[in-house]
Parts: structure tokens; sequence; C-alpha cells
């Protein structure tokens, strides 16, 4: 091979780039899948948990809209049966009152960092 | 028609995804077994595409016409020919180093017009430039944040620019810069094959192919973030990578279909990589117009590939036939009286 002494130090440059995930987590404790801390009182969330899971800043953001800008209060849940009022921090932060043990441990995992604590409370 | 099979390909390669680990429920090819078989292939098939390259003939050195030489008449004061002709190694790697991050070739890309009355004018022509650059920085930054899947604890830098990649927070979850601008990019990159008639004419379904893959694998990922329908929980994505990553796979519960796609496509993207012309990603740094430095006028650069060749001279023949060649009357270069005259001169010394 010519001019081996510039391409093979290249190419051992794009080995350890493209394998940084997998020695990048050497040593470290295996992954695993988050714990949260869910709120006694209650059996299920407002909507199913699946719901939850994948939908829950599109509720959030919807209700914000409907709040904010159209002035209706209140969401009927179809799990549930009953109303809850359209708010972030009387509803969702009313059962999830430990925002470090739940909203936080899966953002962390996945560098969401929402906004909304710069103007809502976490406590009720 | 070229454009359509590629897309048609495309599609299927979606349908592949949907079908594999949808309706027929074998995530595990579609989330590990594929992934990690991409992964080999796309190193170990760039390494051996670099080392084949690094074992053809290197041309000789490559004066481009946009500067002078170095070193040159005293009346070329053009000091950016240090950069565009560079005869040193300094200017070479400045060159190639403008050439990889700014893409500098490209910016020089000309437009041909036909004027009326039959002139032709060339133009410059900085679109393909500027929407090339856009293109692959905004994928670079992507690729970067998606290391979020696949670390823990999460780096800072990758925190960092998933918050200002998504300052402008329009969107719940916030819209990402890059993702919206790739896709300007893309859409610019295919639109150019499809309208501009000389573009259309050599595009190849290797040139329709990527940017397909690449616009699903976009689309996908951002139908994932954004869409109802297509949304998927992130908990399980990250704990199915890590797997990946600390090799205990796992196929968690609860992922959605999307992003079996959108994983699907980007471990066919890899294992196309090293047989596609995406691999000018390691040829750029093999461009022997750009990293040849200008200097045939200073050193000597001997063939590499020269076989060694054993030499008799005419003086050595001389030296060994002279007797011969007298006596037969033929010229010498040197008569037989002077190599006396020497050998006696060279004995005298010796004594
Ligand atoms: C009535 C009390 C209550 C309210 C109000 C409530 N939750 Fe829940 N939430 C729960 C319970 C209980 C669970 C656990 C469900 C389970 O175990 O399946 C849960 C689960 C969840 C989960 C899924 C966690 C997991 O297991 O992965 C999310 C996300 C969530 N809630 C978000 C919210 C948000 C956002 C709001 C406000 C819109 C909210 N919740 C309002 C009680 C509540
Ligand atoms: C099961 C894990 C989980 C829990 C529990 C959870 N979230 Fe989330 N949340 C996510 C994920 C994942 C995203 C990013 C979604 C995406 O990128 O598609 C997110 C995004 C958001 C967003 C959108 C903002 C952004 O930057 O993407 C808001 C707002 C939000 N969550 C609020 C909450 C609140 C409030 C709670 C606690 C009541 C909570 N979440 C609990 C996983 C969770
Ligand atoms: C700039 C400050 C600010 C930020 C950031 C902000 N909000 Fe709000 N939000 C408000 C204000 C002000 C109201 C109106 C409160 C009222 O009228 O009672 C409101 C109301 C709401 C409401 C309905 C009322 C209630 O009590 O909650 C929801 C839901 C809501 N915001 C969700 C969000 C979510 C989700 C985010 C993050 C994605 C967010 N907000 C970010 C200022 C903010
Ligand atoms: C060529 C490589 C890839 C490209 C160009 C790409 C592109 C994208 C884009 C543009 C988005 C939209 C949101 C964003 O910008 O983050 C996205 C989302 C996503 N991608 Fe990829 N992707 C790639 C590889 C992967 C891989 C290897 C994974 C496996 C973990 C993955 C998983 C995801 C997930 C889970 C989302 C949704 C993120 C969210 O909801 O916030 N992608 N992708």
């Amino acid at each position: 091979m010519y001019n081996a002494k510039y391409i093979i130090p290249g190419l051992i440059i794009f080995a350890l780039l493209f394998t940084f995930p997998f020695w990048y987590n050497l040593g470290a404790v295996t992954y695993e899948p988050v714990e949260l801390e869910l709120p006694e009182d209650f059996d299920d969330c407002i909507e199913s948990t699946e719901f939850m899971r994948t939908e829950h800043m599109k509720l959030l953001d919807e209700w914000r809209d409907i709040y904010v800008r159209d002035g209706y209060q209140l969401y009927w849940s179809e799990l549930k049966e009953q109303y809850f009022l359209m708010s972030l921090t009387k509803t969702c932060m009313d059962c999830h009152d430990n925002k470090e043990d739940f909203c936080d441990r899966c953002h962390d995992q996945t560098a969401v960092d929402p906004y909304c604590w710069d103007c809502h409370h976490t406590e009720p | 028609m070229k454009a359509i099979n590629s897309l048609i390909l495309v599609l299927a390669l979606i349908v592949i995804a949907m079908l594999g680990a949808g309706a027929l429920g074998i995530e595990y090819l579609f989330g590990v077994i594929i992934p990690y078989l991409a992964v080999f292939i796309f190193i170990v098939g760039f390494i051996t595409k670099m080392v084949g390259w690094g074992k053809s003939a290197v041309p000789f050195r490559i004066p481009t016409t946009c500067g002078q030489a170095t070193k040159s008449l005293p009346m070329f004061k053009d000091k950016w020919s240090r950069l565009d002709n560079p005869g040193t190694k300094l200017g070479t790697i400045g060159r190639m180093f403008l050439e990889v991050v700014l893409f500098r070739s490209l910016f020089r890309n000309t437009r041909v017009e036909l004027h009326p009355g039959q002139y032709i004018a060339y133009s410059s022509s900085k679109w393909l430039w500027i929407f090339a650059l856009i293109f692959h920085y905004t994928f670079l930054i992507i690729v970067i944040r998606h290391l979020r899947f696949f670390t823990e604890p999460i780096p800072g830098v990758i925190v960092f620019l998933d918050q200002v990649d998504s300052m402008l927070q329009i969107l719940v979850p916030p819209l990402f810069i890059s993702s919206a601008l790739i896709l300007v990019a893309l859409g610019y990159l295919l639109l150019r094959r499809f309208f501009v008639p000389s573009m259309r004419y050599i595009s190849q379904p290797a040139d329709y192919v990527p940017l397909f893959l690449i616009i699903s694998i976009v689309v996908s990922g951002m139908l994932m973030r954004y869409v109802g329908p297509f949304k998927t929980d992130l908990m399980p994505v990250k704990e199915l990578a890590m797997g990946l990553v600390q090799f205990s796979p796992t196929v968690p519960e609860g992922i959605g279909l999307t992003f079996y796609v959108h994983f699907f496509l980007f471990s066919v993207l890899l294992m196309y990589f090293p047989f596609s012309k995406l691999m000018h990603m390691g040829g750029v740094f093999l461009s022997p117009t750009r990293n040849l430095p200008n200097d045939s006028r200073e050193k000597h650069h001997p063939n590499p590939w020269n076989y060694p060749v054993k030499l008799h001279t005419y003086e050595d023949y001389e030296n060994d036939f002279r007797e011969k060649m007298v006596e037969a009357d033929l010229p010498v270069e040197k008569p037989l009286e002077e190599m006396a005259e020497e050998t006696s001169e060279n004995d005298e010394k010796k004594e």
C-alpha cells in the first residue's frame, strides 16, 4: 500500500470514531431500564399507560392551547370516566408529586429537558 | 424511470421492515441481527475499500491551474496559491482541511448558459455548494444527537447540542432545526436531478437510491417524533440501543413499528455504504488533485513501482572492450593512451 503512514492512522481514527458507542460504555454497569416512582393511591393514569408514554407531551400541548386560547378548563377522561382540570401543575403534578423520581428519570435518559418548568411549579 | 425504480426499491425496503418486524413479529432479526451485521459490513467494507484504493497507483503530482506554485516567478504575488496550488506539506494540509470542512471545490461550481447568438457563458453557481454544506452538517448533527440513545450517562455535549438544536421551541416535542434543514437540503439535491436537464441525463439509480434512502430515514424519524399514530415510546428504544452497544442485546416490548422501519433503513444505509458513491467520505482524503503538493520541480519523485534494473553503462562497456574496439578501428571516447597514462599515474600515486 502506498502512503501507508497516512492511510493507516486515518483508518484507525475512522474505526475509533465509528465504534464510539461501543467503547464509551465499556466498564459502565449494564444498562437497566428506568424504574419510576408511581403514585400509590391510584391504579391508572388519566389515560392508558401506553398512551401516556408516547403521547403525554402532545396531551399537555393540547391542554395548554385549549386552556390558554379557548378558555376551556376540563378534560374528560374516557378511561377514568371523570373530569380533570387541564393543568400541568394542578393535575399531573398532583398525582406525580415527585418530578425527580418520575418525569426526570425518563427525560434524563433521553436528553429531554422540557422548558415548561421555567414558568410552571412542580408542586401544586 | 431510474428515479421511479429507485423509489420503488426504497419503498420495498420499508415494506420488508413492516412485514418482518410488524406482521411476522421477528423483531430480533430487525432489531439485533441485521444492525450488528450492518455495523460489521460498514466498518470492514470501508477499511477494505480504502486499503484497496491505497494499493492502486498514485499518479504524478497534478498541478491544478487555480494558482501558481509557491516557488514561481517574482511577478506572481498571489498569496492564495499557497492554498490553491501548494508546494509544501503544510499548504497541502490546509487545502485538504478546507476541502473536507468547507467543500472548496464545490464552491467553484459553475453553470453553463447559452445566450442568444450562440454565446456560451459560464457563471458562478453557489446553490449546490450551500445546500451540500447544509446537508452534510445537519446530517452530522443529527447523528451526534442520536448518540443519546447509545450512551449512559449522556455526555454533556450531546445534551447541549439537543438544547441548541431545539431552541426555537415550536411544536411539542420541540422541532429540531437540523431535521427541518436537512429536509430542505435533501429536497434541493433531489429536485436538482429532476429538473436540471443535464443532471437528469447523467443521474443513475446509484444517485437516486442514497437520496431516497436518506429522505426515508429522515421522514420516518420525524414521523416518529411529531406525528400521532407513528409516535413511539423512547424508553424501550434506549433499552434496545444500549443492549446493542453493551453486547447484551434485548428486544423490549412496546417499540412502535415506525422505529423498526427507521432502524432497518439505517441498517441498509450502513450496509450499502462501502459499495456506493457514499464512499466519497473516505475517498475525499485520497483525491490526488487535492492531497499531493505541487513540488515536482523541487523534489525528485522516483516511480515507486520501478523494477530494479541492472545497469551496464556505455562507459563500463568501453572499459571492458576498449582494446578490442581500437583494434577493430571502432571509435572510442577515451583513447588507449589516455587509459595507459591514467593507469600509470595511478600507479605512481600508489608508490
Ligand atoms: C389520578 C392521578 C394521576 C394523574 C392526574 C396523572 N397521572 Fe400519570 N400516572 C398515574 C398512575 C397511577 C400511573 C401508573 C400507571 C400504571 O402503572 O400503568 C401513571 C403513569 C404515567 C405515565 C407512564 C409511566 C410509565 O409507567 O412509563 C406517564 C408518562 C404519566 N403518568 C404522565 C402523566 C402526565 C403528563 C399527567 C398530566 C397530564 C399525568 N400523568 C396525570 C396517575 C396519574
Ligand atoms: C416513560 C418515561 C417518561 C415519563 C414518566 C415522563 N416523560 Fe415526558 N417525555 C418522555 C420522552 C421520551 C419525551 C421525548 C419525546 C420524543 O422526543 O418523542 C418526553 C417529552 C416530554 C415533553 C416535551 C418536551 C420536550 O422537550 O420534548 C414534555 C412537556 C414532557 N415530556 C412532560 C412530562 C411531565 C410533566 C412528566 C411527569 C409528569 C413526564 N413528562 C414524564 C418520557 C417520559
Ligand atoms: C413563559 C412561561 C411559560 C412556559 C415556558 C410554559 N408555560 Fe404553560 N402557562 C404559562 C402561563 C402564563 C399559563 C396560563 C396560566 C393561567 O392562566 O392560569 C400557562 C398555562 C398552561 C396550561 C394550562 C393551565 C395550567 O394550570 O397548567 C398548561 C397545560 C401548560 N401551560 C402547559 C405547559 C407546558 C407543557 C409547557 C412546556 C412545554 C409550558 N406550559 C411552558 C406560562 C408558561
Ligand atoms: C443515518 C442515521 C440516522 C438518521 C439520518 C436519522 C434521522 C432522524 C431524524 C431526522 C429524526 C427526527 C428527530 C431528530 O432529528 O432527532 C430521527 C428520530 C429518531 N431516530 Fe433516527 N436517524 C438515524 C439513525 C437512527 C438510529 C441508528 C436509531 C436507533 C436508536 C434511531 C432512532 C430514532 C428515534 C427513536 C427517533 C425519534 C426521536 C424522538 O422521538 O425524539 N435513528 N432520526
